[in-house]
């Protein structure tokens, strides 16, 4: 109790949970990172009345006392940024979390501490820079080999620019070896590869660009018809069932962005686990290298305290504009934004805020719109380009997309993967429904797409079209029967089927099927449209739909997402449709049984 | 529960309301702490802080208020948070809902006593979960399969056979080719005597008991106790598994009623309530009981969870199943319809979900046409639904004849693959077979979602079909 009567040092004068009253804080800024009791407990300020702050704590505060010594750190929450990031996993206020198991095995026990990233690890370091050059902030000062994948850049942080007044040479050095030491405007600064970097705000670039390659996910329903730019923001919503987790898998799993930060944010242990088995084991479709080696991962599962899910996606977004700044393209991940959104709840009613729609604060939309606008294209200090693509998971509660994280997570992002609950029962994945889902980057990404692709945008047009259209007549079907329609009319239900099972469905399981190149996915289109429109001339010259669906291209069509490894087999099948209705329309012609 | 005699006490409460109780000027108490309540001539009770400031300490009682005076209650801090002493001895015996001996017996003999909130598992020490459980019933080895370490809770609704559906799981649950059953932590929330017996019943019966620690607070034991039940249970599950090796099942019944308890408890305290007056940290709550369950490196053993929840007016999107279901890795949803047409057991086919099945199931696991096959009886059984609606409208007689195959193939997998007796273990090759045997009562060209291998080897033509 001594702390107490001393007037001066900080003390504990109220616990609630999470939610630690301290007093004697004058001087305290806002988000200003605290150790809490005898254990250390890391928090941060969240509120301020005279000289008492409110302390959000990180870890559980079981038997932690009124009166117990409270730490002041004097800075905000901060990231340790430099190499050796790749290849890890964080908790959501950065503790690495295998270099936890082999202190404190299984379990995470309270008050653990250990450094965000190995400070005795030599790297390998070319340096850029001669004495007596000119730099400017963003500027790489030297190259590190991350790892096979990743060049890191050491740059210079944010506002430093002036002469370089020394600088080391090749050699291996560790993240704290001063590598230049610059003359500013405000006197030298020593050059490290770590840089710490507050969590919460923004990293400054040169500028913002427009958006213009499509983030290629190998996934058909997504880069054909709802395609997300580089730098892009897209929302996933679905109710519990509806493959959310495994759509993020597979994205993360595939896109061809540079650097993948996923954020398991509340979500599930076995889960996680899973990511942490499987990424290792598998290969980047490009460079045959394993994932981990681009990717970070930050696992605060929904056991884990909740005010460090709250911070987490920042720790994942800042990280992400740290490489983006050495001109990556970063594809984060986060699943899920509604397990965040709660955490701020669960904070806002523990601090007594005033609740605004289903008890979530009035800030939700702000903060929302926040976290988003981290995303984007942007040059970079260094001049560079870079970018930073969002995917945010949303979980509404009972499925209902009318809830207020799903609503605001729409205003702020421009491509809308909608889960749906029958398709997944019907377990048809990626369960996304083509009719409820939209994307705003059609336009942007279309150069891209077309260079590869001659003719996608006229070709993804045109599949909509038989899409809508198969909805339709489902919906009468469903009604009078198929068999009451005519062939006219069912030739959508039949060519809406060979669309939902030989395009819009991707196994995530199949070898052969996990990832479509984007030449691939128009030419498995065309084949299918190719029908559609042969078959389509044939019924209006009298022809029966049963004699088309008997064709033998039907079934191959149907299996060509697997049975036909590249562009050149489905070309051959292409040209094997067409002949089979030629004939068929030769042999309606000669009047013969059709 | 052995409390030390030690701790300051103070007499009269400032306040008492529902199950909290304000005790003022507390010196040196903990978050969490552990408080033993008396009043004149009644039992000790215990409570715990949920809220202490320097003025006052706000302890929730977790043996109800009744008959306490604000005048005259003497509350005691013991030093420490709730512990269960642990040990291999408490198989075979019965606990109340704080974990105390409540069949008589003696305290376990134990050194070891634990934090009965645990500690979150570091994701990096899991191991995946991937050993196929045989249940022995077809709608969930074939269609829904459980996997060592999973947490596969079960969404029922009054009056539905729940409680069988579980005892049959839990007797009849085992790895292919492996000698010796697990181990049984179960819990019981707020369920009546009738249930609890039931279970001890059917343990009994099947020569379980010894393996099998039950944890329970019936109906009539006061709300807040059922806060600290499904913690306790797993507090033990956690040692017999990670300490000692051993495969565990816990079974907790029913987390709807836990969900209740918290809410009251909310709503004493005056938080602001969240959907259906539940507290915005519902999930949270949840998920530090449920994700304790799974494996870990080092250790042999593993926690495999199930939890009976009643979904209230059978309805998914009710705040206790849908956060549930955001945390446990699927569910096995019950369909009154199908109870009612005498399905048993009734396990609804399409929202019925495994998400671990993946990994657990195929060649390796079971049989390598087993994810193929459950996919393709997924997609026929999502079709004959389709079917259904459709012929509600416009009768049966005018669907096409491919319409009315699927019909039947639908009657017939209600009646063969999902039926099946209470006691009727079915081996998963006899369930995949059953499997086949439906699909061969569809075209053949229809069957997309299997390999053309498969169906030379599995699909036989049906005789009877003409």
């Amino acid at each position: 109790m001594g702390a107490a009567e001393n007037g001066r040092r900080p003390f504990v004068t109220r616990i609630s949970g999470p939610v630690v009253t301290v007093g004697g804080m004058a001087g305290a800024s806002m988000y200003e990172v605290v150790r809490v009791g005898e254990l250390g407990l890391v928090g941060e300020v969240v509120r301020q009345a005279g000289d008492t702050a409110t302390v959000q704590v990180y870890e559980d505060t079981t038997m932690l006392k009124p009166g117990a010594p409270v730490e002041r750190s004097g800075a905000p929450l901060s990231l340790w940024l430099g190499p050796g990031l790749i290849g890890n996993i964080y908790d959501g206020v950065q503790r690495p979390l295998p270099e936890l198991m082999a202190r404190g095995g299984t379990w995470i026990r309270r008050g653990e501490k250990a450094d965000p990233l190995d400070l005795s690890r030599p790297w390998e370091f070319t340096p850029l820079l001669v004495p007596g050059q000119e730099v400017t902030e963003g500027q790489a000062a030297g190259l590190v080999k991350e790892t096979p994948l990743v060049e890191h850049k050491i740059m210079l942080p944010p506002g430093v620019g002036g002469t370089v007044r020394s600088a080391a040479g090749k050699g291996a050095y560790t993240l704290n070896d001063t590598l230049a030491v610059v003359d500013t405007p405000s006197g030298p600064v020593e050059i490290k590869m770590l840089q710490k970097w507050p969590v919460r705000q923004p990293r400054p670039a040169r500028a913002r660009r427009r958006v213009s390659e499509p983030l290629v996910t190998g996934q058909r329903v997504i880069d054909t018809f709802f395609p997300l730019a580089k730098g892009g923001c897209a929302c996933i919503p679905g109710g519990f069932g509806t493959g959310k987790t495994i759509t993020q898998h597979q994205l993360a799993k595939w896109s061809d962005a540079g650097i993948i930060i996923f954020i398991g944010c509340g979500e599930r242990g076995n889960e996680m686990t899973e990511v942490l088995r499987e990424f290792p084991e598998l290969k980047d479709p490009r460079t045959g290298r394993p994932l981990m080696e681009r990717t970070i991962l930050i696992a605060n599962t929904s056991n884990m305290p909740v005010a460090a899910r709250e911070v987490s996606i920042y720790t994942g977004i800042t990280m992400a504009e740290y490489y983006r700044d050495m001109g990556w393209d970063v594809a984060v991940f986060a699943d899920s934004t509604s397990r965040w959104a709660e955490a701020l709840r669960e904070m806002a009613a523990r601090l007594e805020e005033m609740p605004a729609e289903e008890g979530f604060p009035a800030s939700l939309p702000s903060r929302l719109a926040q976290f988003y606008e981290r995303g984007g294209a942007v040059t970079a200090l260094g001049g560079w380009e870079g970018s930073v693509s969002i995917v945010g998971a949303v979980s509404p509660p009972g499925g209902d997309f009318s809830e207020p994280v799903t609503q605001h997570t729409r205003r702020f992002t421009r491509v809308l993967w909608s889960l749906d609950t029958e398709l997944a029962n019907a377990r048809h994945y990626p369960s996304i429904n083509w009719l409820r889902s939209y994307s705003d980057y059609l336009e942007e990404v279309e150069n891209a797409w077309e260079k590869i692709a001659p003719g996608w945008r006229e070709l993804r047009g045109e599949a909509m079209v038989v899409l809508q259209r198969e909805e339709h007549y489902r919906q009468i079907a469903r009604l009078i029967g198929p068999d009451a329609l005519p062939d006219g009319q069912r030739l959508f239900l039949f060519i809406g089927g060979i669309m939902r099972e030989g395009f819009l469905a991707q196994s995530a399981f199949d070898e052969a099927d996990m990832y479509c190149p984007l030449e691939k996915q128009a030419a498995l289109l065309r084949v299918i449209m190719a029908l559609y429109v042969g078959a389509r001339d044939l019924i209006k010259s009298g022809a029966a739909l049963a004699d088309i669906s008997a064709l033998p291209c039907v079934g191959r069509v149907m299996r060509a997402k697997t049975e036909c490894p590249g562009v050149q087999e489905l070309a051959d099948l292409e040209g094997a449709v067409k002949d089979e209705l030629a004939e068929l329309s030769v042999r309606a012609g000669k009047g013969g049984v059709v | 529960m052995s409390l030390r005699d030690s701790g300051l006490e103070y007499v009269g409460a400032s306040r008492i309301e529902g199950p909290l109780v304000v005790v003022e000027r507390v010196r040196d108490a903990g978050f969490d702490e552990l408080v033993e309540i008396r009043d004149r001539g009644g039992r000790p009770r215990l409570g715990r802080v949920l809220d202490i400031s320097q003025d006052a300490a706000v302890v929730q009682v977790l043996e109800g208020t009744e008959g306490l005076s604000c005048g005259t209650l003497r509350a005691r801090f013991l030093g420490e948070s709730l512990k269960l002493p642990v040990s291999e001895s408490m198989l075979g015996r019965v606990f109340d809902g704080l974990g105390r001996p409540a069949d008589g017996g003696p305290a376990p003999l134990s050194g070891d006593r634990r934090d009965v909130n645990g500690s979150p598992i570091n994701p990096v020490a899991r191991r995946y979960p991937r050993e196929f459980i045989q249940t022995g019933i077809s709608a969930i080895d074939g269609m829904n399969a459980l996997v060592r370490g999973q947490k596969l809770p079960i969404f029922s609704g009054n009056g539905l056979p729940h409680d069988r559906v579980c005892a049959q799981l839990v007797r009849q649950a085992r790895l292919p080719g492996e000698k010796g059953g697990f181990s049984i932590v179960f819990a019981a929330m707020g369920v009546k005597r009738d249930v609890a017996d039931y279970f001890m019943r059917d343990f009994e019966e099947s020569g379980a008991l010894e393996r099998v620690a039950m944890f329970l607070s019936l109906a009539d034991a006061p709300g807040v106790e059922r806060l600290l039940t499904p913690r306790a249970a797993l507090t033990l599950a956690e040692y017999l598994a990670f300490d000692l090796g051993r495969h565990v099942l816990v079974v907790l019944t029913d987390m709807t009623n836990y969900c209740e308890s918290l809410r009251e408890v909310g709503t004493a305290r005056g938080e602001i309530p969240g959907r259906k007056g539940y507290p915005g940290y519902l999930y949270s709550d949840l998920a530090s009981i449920y994700e304790r369950a799974g494996r870990v490196e080092g250790s042999g053993g593993s926690i495999t969870q199930t939890a009976i929840l009643t979904m209230p007016s059978d309805d998914i999107s009710h705040p206790v199943p849908d956060l549930t279901g955001y945390i446990t890795e699927g569910q096995i949803v019950l369909d009154r319809d199908l109870f009612q047409r005498g399905v048993y057991p009734p396990i609804a086919g399409l929202p019925s979900l495994s998400r671990l099945m993946k990994d657990g199931v195929g060649k390796g696991y079971t049989r390598g046409d087993h994810p193929a096959l459950a996919s393709q009886l997924f997609a026929c059984y999502a079709y004959v639904k389709r079917v259904r609606a459709l012929a509600d409208i416009i009768g049966e007689d005018d669907l096409s004849a491919g319409d009315k195959l699927y019909l039947k193939f639908g009657e017939n997998f209600e009646r063969r693959f999902l039926n099946q007796g209470e006691h009727e273990d079915r081996p998963v090759e006899t369930t995949l077979d059953l499997g086949w045997e439906m699909l061969s009562m569809l075209p053949r060209e229809e069957l997309h979602r299997v390999s053309g291998e498969m169906l030379d080897e599995h699909y036989k033509k049906n005789k009877e079909r003409r």
